[in-house]
């Protein structure tokens, strides 16, 4: 499916999706509720077929964070972007796709870790790299370490 | 420890030989039976992504040298596409053609590492002075190009920091007549091994369709069968302008995993001969600015490591440093499907598997 195609089918099921102009992919912009629905649909319709997430991370926005997810579909070869705004800084949160795609197990470890963004229903919800008793969450915009030299 | 259920307990690491690295594992053991594998992470942690975030656009590039320290010049590849994507820029043809050369023998010396130390995983010794011969022979003619040997940090935004060696181009063709005879004798110092090939056949098995959803890359993923080639299938650099063959598996299994990379040696050496007579005359670096801006907005830029695919995320808010960047390093996700394969094999083949598996855990923990 072409960039255009792709729009259309997900906006046909999905009609709140926003698009992004002019990326290097296609980023489809959802609200940090909807990430479940609409990733399970993008996972599972043959004409999406989106089986390898090859990216998940977070973004600081200081606002707000944002999720990124980076699908590709193997058998049809196109890619797609999601985009998950998550309005509540101070406890951030949303649901788990590590069952869709078990890559996500990990990823989605590391970004609880880093940005101590929660996942609903995930099942091994540990720190990944740092300490359970780390202070802070490292790669947010405000953490402060005693340690670090503002240059 | 002995657990409630009986079974038993036993770390392995972070300071065992066979982990090639600070990795960490809790292997739960009925017997001899690996029930459950958990890797603990972060005993090399030093949050390179949060460096990253207060290093400008020129001097990013270098830090990811210290992730997989095999592949460091492929690393900064990646980083550097990600800028030059953002400017825009063309980066001249015989900075591409270096480049890739460059890779390409960064490849050979990682595979060449990976190939030695498998033996010595698996109790044979002297294969690792084998491929240390010819790992020296290629550090040697990086040294000599880049000034440094393994981490070469030759790469800056828009082409090269400086140009070739003048013994290079005779040198690397030394290298492909010496390797390409190595090869073989690296068939029959361990391939063809009995012992060997019973320790790797059927051991470790991955579906296709378990190597898709763990998110695995480069070989590991085309020993199942998944055709998942950066160069191949995204090219970058001068991949367009070459022949080669996406080598593809079917078994999954630790031997294939095996053939697989030894395979990928000579194609690596094919591509450097198409090359090597061919590196055009011209400038090394596109002009940039000195001050390096990249517009507001996400880049994602992509390469194949010697293990499998590395993509860098850009996030830009039209400043002169990152506002994020994310690594997608394809040993985390390669070594989050361990505990899949590992389940229910005996603790003797684990080894075997974390081997094929060809972990770096500076690339892990980044």
């Amino acid at each position: 499916m072409n960039a255009e195609e792709l729009k259309q089918e997900i906006l046909a099921f999905h009609p709140s999706v926003v698009f992004d102009e002019g990326g290097q992919f296609v980023n489809a912009n959802i609200e940090g509720a909807d990430v479940l629905t609409l990733l399970t649909e993008l996972r599972n319709r043959p004409a999406f077929d989106f089986d390898y997430m090859f990216c998940l991370t977070c973004v600081d926005y200081k606002t707000h964070f944002t999720m990124f997810y980076h699908l590709r579909s193997l058998t049809h070869r196109h890619e797609l972007v999601v985009k998950a705004k998550i309005a509540d800084v101070n406890a951030p949160a949303v649901d788990t796709v590590s069952h869709i795609w078990r890559t996500a197990d990990f990823m989605e470890r590391e970004v609880y870790d880093l940005f101590g963004v929660k996942f609903f229903r995930h099942p091994d919800l540990r720190r990944i790299f740092l300490d359970e008793n780390w202070p802070g969450y490292p790669l947010r915009k405000n953490y402060e370490d005693p340690n670090m030299i503002e240059l | 420890m002995i657990t409630e259920d009986g079974d038993f307990v036993i770390n392995i690491g972070p300071q065992h030989p066979s982990t090639h690295g600070v990795l960490h594992l809790k292997v739960w053991l009925d017997g001899e039976t690996v029930k459950k594998v958990e890797p603990h992470l972060g005993y090399i942690h030093r949050s390179i992504e949060k460096m990253c975030e207060s290093l400008s656009y020129r001097q990013y590039i270098f830090s990811t040298s210290r992730m997989d320290y095999l592949s460091a010049h492929i690393n900064n590849q990646a980083c550097a596409l990600a800028v030059e994507m953002g400017l825009g820029v063309e980066v001249p043809d015989r900075a591409k053609v270096i480049r890739t050369i460059l890779a390409e023998l960064t490849r050979l010396a990682s595979h060449a590492l990976w190939w030695g130390c498998m033996g010595l995983d698996l109790g044979a010794v002297t294969p690792f002075f084998y491929a240390f011969r010819e790992r020296e022979f290629i550090n040697d003619i990086m040294e000599e190009t880049c000034g440094a040997r393994l981490t070469q940090n030759f790469i800056v935004p828009g082409g090269l920091m400086a140009d070739i060696h003048p013994n290079f181009v005779s040198k690397t063709k030394e290298l492909i007549k010496m390797f390409r005879a190595n090869i073989d004798e690296y068939n029959q110092l361990l391939t063809g091994n009995v012992i060997f090939q019973q320790r790797t056949k059927n051991v470790g098995f991955l579906s296709k369709e378990a190597a898709i959803s763990y998110g695995t890359s480069g070989p590991v993923a085309r020993a199942s069968g998944v055709s998942c080639d950066v160069r191949k299938h995204y090219p970058y650099d001068a991949y367009d302008r070459v022949q080669f063959k996406e080598i593809l598996g079917t078994a999954g299994d630790s031997w294939e995993r095996y053939v697989i990379r030894i395979d990928e040696m000579r194609e690596s050496l094919s591509i450097i001969e198409q090359l090597i007579d061919n590196i055009p005359e011209g400038d090394i670096v596109a002009k940039t600015k000195q001050v390096i801006k990249l517009p507001k907005g996400e880049f994602y830029s992509r390469v194949e490591t010697a293990r499998g695919e590395l993509g860098v995320l850009l996030v830009s808010d039209g400043g002169s440093t990152p506002y994020r960047v994310k690594f997608r390093s394809p040993n985390f996700s390669n070594l989050s499907a361990l505990g899949h394969i590992a389940k229910g094999s005996k603790i003797g083949d684990l080894v075997a598997m974390m081997a094929t598996l060809d972990l770096v855990i500076p690339d892990v923990d980044r």
